[in-house]
């Protein structure tokens, strides 16, 4: 019985530590599509250029390996705007998207080729691993990241919710998710609005990059982008229309799919993507508005 | 009909055909190693130009596709190895699977058979969803069906690659394909159906105001393009003659998508010329990276390949976000259709 218990709370932790994770990523993601109403595919890659960064800077003291990968993160995303979003303002979502996409290839093969200078594939960001290590809480083993990753989140998401409730910035922001030309029209400048959310951005992957390698030191160029593809969904299934909604869809899949995966035997967790995708279709055919979009009918357009 | 609009209708039918038939003709002077990449140029072709039956005509986003692509692929290849050999290579198939083989033809019809059902059962209740939730649900339907191909070995090889398919794909039969998919997408949007699926994509209320059941005409249209993606699928294992889950997954759903959209979104001239443009230029790319001559020698890095077909792809998309062709139809220039009258 206390076997069982203790397995459950450990199991929760875990699924808080992950959800704690995907919520900063559908911050991120959420945000650019807020202000720009663009999905950005390539938002993995910039978590896969700061857990670069932090390989690259092992040797270095830790907060200033730290700053660094803030540092590169923040830049690729304000040069990833300039070059390719701004360019594609007001083209078609599809459009929008498939270019994300093509980004995301070119930035994972740069990676590729820069990894592949020593022969080898495959880089270790070693420098914070000790946070990996567990504490003792009650009898239940928890990672020391798990608290990191959830105070992060938590203190992140206060700061953002002051910043957008308190500020000017923040007001314009979000004036310019709800209606941006009418924004645009009263005065709210559309530049400053979209680099702030794009630096915002940046900074919330370049968190996520510290957090996701101190649980996984060895970095690919494919690295978070299994993540970013479930936080997508996440924030979609969530509903991608509001900022909070689409935090909380992107921290119930990550808690939805450690917990449907402690709820498997064993010899059917090979079929955990399945569960947890045919969760997310139902979810959709029942409120494709967005499961925590409460209270707001779908708008139907009037001819 | 107006003789001119019947001309017009030929003219646009034949402009996609001839290219394909051309690429075929060139694939059969090539040397053997070089005409895999035509071949396989072909085979994108058909891909694509499902994927644009449901997605370009519909204007609704599907990540989904491939997942026909791949049950076609995996009927056709698991049917057609020999009886003799699947016993030693299948060994926890389903009797019934593993004691019976068809032929090649069987098979690529099998393959669109399977790939319209399976499109019809999913379609029936995501048909009713739009926007980002339609593309995130058709984007669930690819996990599932990877997931399911990759650890369910009763129903083919599982993780393993599936081997010892006849590689029947050559330049006729992918040809011929090709054209099967191009003419059947072209009589499928000049038909009614497809013109009201076409209205539905330009303004879905005034479509549905008029009576337009855009449920079944989305329905019914991806079931088309499921069917002819699994037709694809078929002709994508027999050319390359072994296959794994891994490739008719995510990359391959990028990469036709991307292949529709630097085309043209919205016409099927588009889709051909967006498939035959990015799988050329990706062909080139790799000749280029194994440093062998084309035009002059580049010997490049592992990786730049990649390099570069993304960032093309990516100017073409943010110089010209309406694709290569503007996303129309094909028609000769006007100058010369003035001086006919």
């Amino acid at each position: 019985m206390t076997v069982l218990a203790s397995i459950d709370l450990q199991t929760l932790g875990d699924a808080f530590g992950l959800g704690a994770i995907y919520a900063l990523m559908a911050v991120g993601i959420g945000l650019v599509f807020g202000v720009l109403r663009l999905v950005n595919f390539a938002y993995g890659q910039l978590i896969m250029a700061g857990a670069y960064t932090l390989a690259y800077t092992s040797g270095w003291p830790v907060a200033a390996s730290v700053v660094s990968c803030f540092a590169v993160v923040v830049a690729l995303s304000l040069a990833m705007d300039r070059l390719v979003f701004r360019p594609l303002r007001g083209s078609s979502p599809a459009v929008m998207l498939v270019t994300t996409f093509a980004v995301a290839f070119l930035l994972q093969a740069v990676a590729l080729i820069i990894d592949l200078r020593d022969g080898q594939l495959g880089e270790v960001a070693s420098s914070i691993a000790p946070l990996n290590q567990a504490v003792s809480v009650g009898g239940v083993d928890v990672r020391k990241v798990t608290f990191v990753a959830v105070g992060v989140a938590v203190g992140a998401l206060i700061a953002l919710a002051l910043v957008l409730a308190r500020t000017t910035i923040g007001l314009h922001t979000r004036a310019a998710a709800t209606d941006f030309r009418t924004a645009r029209l009263l005065g709210v400048r559309a530049n400053r609005v979209i680099a702030f959310a794009v630096v915002v951005s940046g900074l919330l992957a370049g968190a996520v990059a510290v957090l996701l390698t101190v649980q996984n030191p060895f970095v690919q160029p494919d690295f978070a982008l299994e993540d970013t593809i479930v936080v997508l969904v996440g924030v979609v299934v969530g509903g991608i229309d509001r900022l909070w909604t689409a935090t909380l869809g992107g921290f119930a899949i990550g808690f939805v799919s450690v917990l449907v995966n402690a709820a498997l035997p064993t010899d059917k967790t090979v079929f955990l993507p399945s569960v947890v995708y045919a969760l997310v279709i139902v979810v959709l055919l029942l409120r494709p508005a967005g499961l925590f979009a409460w209270g707001r009918r779908a708008t139907m357009e009037r001819v | 009909m107006n003789l001119r609009l019947a001309l017009a209708a030929v003219i646009e039918l034949l402009g996609p055909v001839l290219l394909v038939v051309l690429v075929g003709l060139v694939s059969t002077t090539a040397s053997a190693s070089n005409e895999v990449y035509f071949l396989n140029a072909l085979v994108s072709v058909a891909i694509v130009v499902a994927i644009y039956v449901f997605v370009g005509i519909s204007g609704v986003i599907s990540f989904g596709q491939i997942s026909f692509v791949a049950v076609g692929a995996f009927a056709a290849g698991v049917m057609t190895v020999p009886v003799a050999s699947k016993k030693g290579v299948l060994t926890s198939i389903f009797p019934l699977l593993r004691d019976h083989s068809v032929s090649n033809v069987e098979s690529l019809l099998l393959a669109a058979a399977l790939g319209g059902l399976f499109a019809f059962l999913v379609g029936l209740p995501l048909m009713r969803l739009s926007g980002l939730a339609a593309g995130i649900a058709t984007f669930a339907v690819l996990e599932i069906t990877h997931n399911i191909l990759q650890e369910w070995t009763k129903i083919g090889p599982g993780a393993t690659t599936l081997a010892l398919v006849p590689e029947t794909t050559g330049a006729l039969q992918a040809t011929l394909g090709a054209l099967v998919a191009i003419v059947v997408a072209f009589f499928y949007q000049r038909s009614r159906r497809g013109r009201l699926l076409r209205a539905s994509r330009e303004d879905p209320a005034v479509a549905r105001s008029v009576g337009v059941n855009i449920h079944l005409e989305r329905l019914v249209a991806f079931t088309l393009s499921g069917a002819l993606a699994g037709f694809a699928g078929a002709l994508y294992v027999h050319l390359l003659g072994s296959i794994t889950t891994e490739q008719v997954y995510l990359e391959l759903t990028f990469l036709t998508l991307a292949m529709l959209v630097v085309g043209g979104l919205t016409s099927l001239w588009g889709a051909v010329i967006g498939a035959l443009a990015v799988s050329g230029l990706d062909s080139f790319l790799s000749r280029a990276e194994s440093g062998v001559h084309v035009i002059f020698t580049l010997n490049l890095w592992q990786g730049t390949r990649l390099v570069f077909l993304s960032a093309i792809m990516a100017l073409v998309l943010i110089l010209r976000p309406s694709g290569l062709t503007g996303g129309r139809e094909f028609r000769l220039p006007r100058r010369l259709l003035r001086g006919r009258g």
